[in-house]
């Protein structure tokens, strides 16, 4: 896809990152990237491990502010708002974090509990069976009353989600979701998410390394390397890209324009020194 | 030479991060006082923090208590009878225990068991994303999290340190009646007599009351600002310890000298 020109295109996406520019100290790891995302699709955004995608969701977030650039989300700039005016945005959109992020002093039907208790003031009854719906659309209807100690690692990302839907967002923000899960739990949550875009029309930006799982669920894909976008396109345009960066990710190579050694000094010169570290 | 610059540099750069994080705290605490307003509506948030950082916390407090009491009236007889006066060994207990030992020991023991508590579980908050994850759900976790349990920290302060008093009390009760043959009446009229309600009881409230409000703000500080790995939360919880323990020994020295308008 080429930049939006076009009115009609421009409506399209939801959200909007442009020439955003972020450093952590002096460490650079955004470097000028733009990575516009469509209303209603699901959006990969793949990349080795530190190369920004986390960031780039904090970004989006408001979480943190970029050094240049704009981020903007549904026609709104995000670094301008106001606390008040985050917050507010904030209710229509939900990330999803690596750990689940379940508050573990409550019970699993107290957690998707949370975010309705704290912006409503829905009666008893009424929040009960919004909170089973939400349960039950990722079929955790029977494990209401667990501890987030006693779930799995994917039955802890299906709370979250179903937490994170609690208001039904505009866009969800999976941040790794496949991680460190077996391939049952890793099926179940790619159904999930295919699921909630299609149901509820939600926007989705799954940000991953796992290669397969993510590129069976997404519309368009994103490649991060070194703080820029490598490749994009769809899955199968990516998977044929011949640029050699994103062959040696698609391929998990492990040498390539990404070296396996971290830079260091020449090894014969580096063995031979006496003192020193 | 070079060495000499590099370690008053050092010193300078310690010190200044020091003073940097004094005034963090401060921004801190001020977000925290503004953030208690909304809780009047929610208090049961306070009260379930009052429970955890209060109820939990006073077995210690009460057997701590009584063996301070205990001892004190065994001390305080070995002492009085060369004079002739142990009569008043109620008085001397009273004293003691509502003007400084409640005040102090209560904050020593409140900050070993409920302040490192409190930043344990703050720190580990952080550390699972469990407060950006509310941040995200548009929750201010200042106000969710931090807020009720200050409030329910200065709350359970004063009210440990009642009871740690009159369980130590009973303590020098039991020595001093019970064991070594003080009169009963003698004990407890010397004390009614003596002990004044303002100058040493509210004195004794304020003194907790302040401890309540530094222990409890130094405990959510160190784990809101902890490094969230597992070594950033054992030190935040051993700075805590560290922090509040020597706060309250320094400040009390500075209310009683205050109170007794000496210096």
């Amino acid at each position: 896809m080429a930049q939006p020109q076009s009115d009609s295109v421009a409506r399209d996406i939801l959200v909007d990152i442009r020439d955003v520019h972020f450093s952590r100290g002096d460490r650079p790891i955004l470097k000028g990237i733009t990575l516009p995302i469509r209303r209603g699709s699901v959006t990969a955004i793949m990349g080795g491990s530190g190369c920004g995608k986390t960031t780039l969701l904090n970004l989006i977030g408001g979480q943190i502010k970029p050094n240049s650039g704009t981020i903007r989300v549904d026609g709104v700039s995000v670094p301008d708002l106001s606390t008040r005016e985050l917050f507010e945005l904030r209710k229509r959109m939900a990330l999803l974090f690596q750990t689940g992020a379940l508050f573990t002093d409550l019970t699993v039907f107290e957690n998707v509990a949370f975010p309705i208790r704290e912006h409503t003031r829905l009666p008893e009854p009424i929040l009960r069976k919004v909170v089973l719906m939400k349960l039950e659309t990722v079929g955790l209807r029977g494990a209401r009353d667990l501890m987030p100690s006693e779930l799995s690692g994917g039955m802890a990302r299906r709370v979250a989600l179903a937490r994170a839907i609690a208001f039904e967002p505009l866009i969800i923000m999976y941040d790794e979701p496949f991680t460190g899960l077996d391939p049952i739990s890793k099926g179940v949550i790619g159904k999930l998410i295919r699921e909630l875009n299609q149901s509820l029309g939600i926007t989705s930006i799954v940000v991953s390394h796992d290669v397969a799982e993510t590129c069976s669920i997404s519309d368009y894909a994103y490649l991060m390397g070194d703080g820029r976008v490598m490749g994009e396109g769809t899955p199968a345009e990516v998977q044929k890209t011949k640029s050699e960066h994103v062959r040696q990710f698609m391929d998990g190579l492990p040498d390539g324009p990404v070296p396996y050694q971290y830079p260091a000094a020449p090894y014969l010169e580096d063995l031979m020194r006496w003192n020193g570290r | 030479m070079e060495r000499a610059l590099e370690t008053i540099a050092r010193l300078g750069r310690t010190f200044l991060a020091a003073i940097e994080r004094l005034g963090r705290a401060t921004f801190f605490l001020y977000e925290v006082v503004i953030a208690t307003r909304p809780l009047a509506r929610r208090f049961f948030l306070v009260m379930q923090q009052v429970y955890a950082v209060g109820v939990l916390t006073l077995l210690i407090i009460l057997v701590s208590g009584l063996f301070v009491g205990m001892v004190l009236g065994l001390q305080g007889y070995n002492t009085l009878v060369k004079f002739g006066s142990e009569q008043t060994l109620g008085l001397l207990v009273a004293l003691s225990l509502v003007r400084e030992l409640g005040p102090v020991v209560t904050a020593l023991l409140f900050a070993g068991r409920a302040g490192s508590a409190l930043t344990a579980e703050i720190g580990l908050m952080k550390a699972t994303e469990q407060l950006a994850g509310m941040e995200m759900m548009a929750v201010n976790p200042i106000t969710r999290v931090i807020a009720p349990r200050f409030l329910g920290g200065i709350l359970a302060m004063p009210l440990l340190a009642a009871l740690f008093s009159a369980i130590g009390v009973l303590g020098g009760h039991l020595v001093g009646v019970g064991l070594l043959g003080v009169d009963a009446g003698a004990f407890w009229s010397q004390m009614q007599g003596s002990v004044d309600f303002y100058d040493d009881i509210v004195n004794g409230v304020i003194k907790s009351v302040v401890f309540g409000v530094v222990c409890t703000w130094i405990a959510v500080f160190e784990g809101y600002d902890a490094v969230p790995t597992s070594e950033g939360v054992a030190r935040a919880t051993n700075r805590t310890v560290v922090y509040s323990s020597l706060s309250v020994l320094a400040l009390d020295f500075i209310l009683t000298a205050l109170m007794l308008g000496e210096i």
